[in-house]
């Protein structure tokens, strides 16, 4: 599937800048991603990429930058600002509350209530039983804690959080890091049904042969910089690990 | 799951009598523990202990912890303790003793008796609750002291506090109809308490049948109909059997005649007349009801067990945890308030140590009633329960004649018992804490 880069990218994160105490966790990086996308964000421990990120979800606020959502300036100060922009994040471990069940989560911060103002927890039953036909046919434990579940399950409700509430920039930080084989090939293919309905998703991961298979291109950072943005098809494993470790751009396959 | 794929188009697969009731099984373990409790007493005071006398008593004995209770389930269910609810019931008793002693009547010159007081200082002590648990919940979620030590700080200043406010004199008695909320000196008679009773009964089965009808339009899975029914009848029964016994713990005969004489009536020849249910009762069903609405069908509620399950998963979903620590320790101060109406009520007079160790009471109410210290997970009418258990077994305990020491010494190794059993049965049903 080729990407149509010619227009205006859904979101595109200029000069960003943030700096804790005297470190610059982020230091001038410029990334963007279009629709039908898949941008994979990679480097070390420390390279800045889950900081970079976090500015777009709107849980750290950048120092200096521009956020420009669709090509309009986008004021992202909190978690709830960027819902408003349709940009939703999936963390690994962060993203659920364990001791609720799996559509308390889903609609946890935006309850469906009814015309007493109660919440509507068979309503939003109802919700995620229709969601999750789509996404996860297997699920099946929908009044069961989300603790009981398997991380693969786990995962696909996190997953259909973003999709029920309409993202068009999903955020995904290492979203099979525990996941078994099986389950992370059901991630897998969930990314490819979004990316068909032209959901751009930042990805986040370690995993070099994850990074191939999933990203078109990918954006690589090192101590808080850009080392710089490649074409990922033409790009070969090694490239991407000199990117990584050596902090070599290879201009040629520049994207 | 592979199980559930193979059996899903066949014959549901057969459950248990218990199963099949979806009652949950910890609150069955809890009422059982209760049960036998009783039975013991009953047999060792050769029936003194569940009479309609001592349960009457057990019941108001219970209601001022229970009140804090069910909002220290909100307090440890985020993750956070208050210490500090004994001496808040100190301060917010101090308060509305000296405004319906002092200031109402003297400083604002309404005169004692005036009908306005008991409502004015219920309101006064609510406000000065709600003013001081906000204020705590503002320095535990907004400055990020820990709830443990701005409670324990706040335990010697409350405490003193209402020391300072009265001197630390015995202010009473208080107004007569402040008095009828304490216990036995008001309560709804015998047909009030019927009323109440078939209302209860009533709404209980309308609450049973609205889930139902609710799951059936959803198209859920239902329990079988017999299980509702059984379910509904013991909830009756329990209902109606509770008010029978209120009802059957009569009214002394020369309390009797005196209440008579005092309306300038006669007392007719072998009248008898039960109690009923108590006014402290009343308010503590209320606070129940509304506690549990609040806990299981609101925004607040579903925050409250978001952010004690993980706080990060509910700051990241938008919701404001630091207000959101306010508001609970707002919840709490109210509930203070309320028992101290209670507590001070049931005495008849402001005490200088009132509530005294009531946190630990309190607070292992909420432990024992299955509410977890690692937060997330706590139920109202589990606190409940766990007041009525430890109440009685110190009630039960006095009447045997085990002496003071001995008695907290067995309340101390139940709490530890209690707990311990508590995390044996999570692990065996696979509930990681």
């Amino acid at each position: 599937m080729t990407i149509d880069r010619s227009g205006t990218p859904l979101v595109e994160m200029r000069d960003m800048v943030k700096s804790f105490g005297g470190i610059h966790a982020v230091d001038h990086v410029t990334v963007n991603l279009y629709p039908g996308e898949v941008v994979g964000i990679l480097g070390h421990n420390g390279a800045g990429k889950s900081v970079l990120m976090k500015m777009l979800s709107g849980a750290i606020q950048r120092d200096a930058g521009e956020i420009i959502v669709k090509g309009q300036s986008a004021q992202i100060n909190n978690p709830r600002d960027a819902r408003r922009y349709r940009i939703e994040t999936i963390y690994q471990y962060l993203a659920l509350a364990d001791n609720l069940d799996a559509a308390a989560n889903l609609f946890l911060g935006r309850e469906l209530v009814t015309p007493l103002g109660l919440v509507d927890d068979a309503q939003m039953e109802a919700e995620t039983r229709k969601i999750m036909k789509r996404l996860n046919p297997n699920f099946r434990r929908y009044t069961a804690p989300v603790k009981a579940l398997s991380g693969g399950q786990r995962q696909s409700v996190a997953i259909a959080r973003a999709v029920y509430f309409n993202a068009e920039i999903l955020i995904m930080d290492e979203p099979t890091a525990a996941l078994g084989v099986e389950e992370t090939r059901m991630v897998a293919e969930l990314i490819d049904e979004l990316k068909r309905q032209g959901i751009g998703i930042f990805l986040i991961d370690h995993d070099i042969h994850q990074v191939k298979a999933l990203c078109d291109r990918a954006s690589v950072m090192k101590n808080g910089q850009l080392v710089g943005t490649v074409d990922v098809h033409r790009a070969t494993e090694d490239d991407l690990l000199g990117m990584i470790i050596a902090g070599k751009n290879p201009e040629h396959l520049a994207a | 799951m592979s199980d559930a794929t193979s059996t899903g188009a066949g014959p549901r697969p057969r459950r248990g009598f218990l199963a099949a009731l979806e009652i949950d099984t910890r609150l069955l373990g809890m009422i059982g523990a209760f049960f036998v409790i009783c039975l013991v007493f009953n047999v060792w005071t050769e029936g003194r202990f569940l009479t309609p006398r001592n349960i009457f008593n057990l019941t108001i004995q219970t209601v001022s912890v229970a009140i804090m209770a069910t909002g220290m389930v909100f307090v440890i269910v985020t993750r956070h303790i208050d210490l500090s609810v004994g001496a808040l019931l100190a301060t917010c008793s101090a308060v509305m003793a000296m405004t319906q002693t002092e200031i109402l009547p003297n400083a604002l010159g309404l005169g004692f008796g005036h009908p306005l007081i008991p409502w004015v200082t219920i309101l006064a002590g609510i406000a000065t609750g709600v003013i001081i648990g906000a204020f705590h919940g503002y320095l535990i979620g907004y400055l990020a002291i820990p709830a443990f030590i701005v409670t324990l700080g706040g335990l010697l200043v409350w405490r003193n506090v209402a020391w300072f406010l009265t001197r630390g004199q015995t202010i009473g008695p208080l107004d007569e109809t402040f008095q009828t909320l304490g216990g036995i000196n008001g309560t709804l008679g015998e047909t009030g308490s019927w009323i109440l009773g078939g209302l209860a009964a009533l709404a209980a089965i309308w609450g049973l049948w609205s889930v139902r009808r609710n799951k059936v339009r959803h198209e859920f899975p239902v329990k079988p109909v017999w299980a509702e029914v059984t379910l509904a009848a013991i909830v009756v029964a329990a209902i109606l059997g509770f008010v029978a016994t209120l009802n059957a713990y009569e009214i002394p005969e020369r309390r009797l005649a005196q209440m008579f004489e005092a309306r300038g009536e006669v007392m007719p020849e072998g009248l008898t007349v039960g109690y009923g249910v108590p006014f402290s009762v009343l308010l503590l069903i209320a606070i129940a009801t509304a506690m549990t609405i609040v806990a299981q069908k609101t925004r607040l509620g579903r925050y409250i067990f978001a952010a004690g399950g993980n706080p990060d998963a509910a700051e990241l979903s938008g919701i404001d945890t630091r207000l959101l620590t306010v508001k609970v320790f707002a919840i709490v101060g109210a509930l203070c308030a309320l028992s101290a109406v209670v507590a001070s009520a049931r005495l008849t007079f402001h005490s200088n140590d009132i509530g005294t160790l009531d946190e630990l009471r309190v607070i292992a109410a909420a432990v024992i009633g299955g509410t977890a210290l690692a937060g997330g997970v706590g139920t109202i009418y589990g606190a409940i329960l766990g007041a009525l258990i430890m109440q009685s077994l110190q009630s039960g305990m006095a009447m045997v004649g085990v002496d003071a020491p001995y008695q907290n010494i067995v309340v101390g190794v139940v709490l530890v018992v209690a707990v311990l059993v508590d995390i044996i049965y999570r692990r065996r049903t696979g509930d990681r804490i």
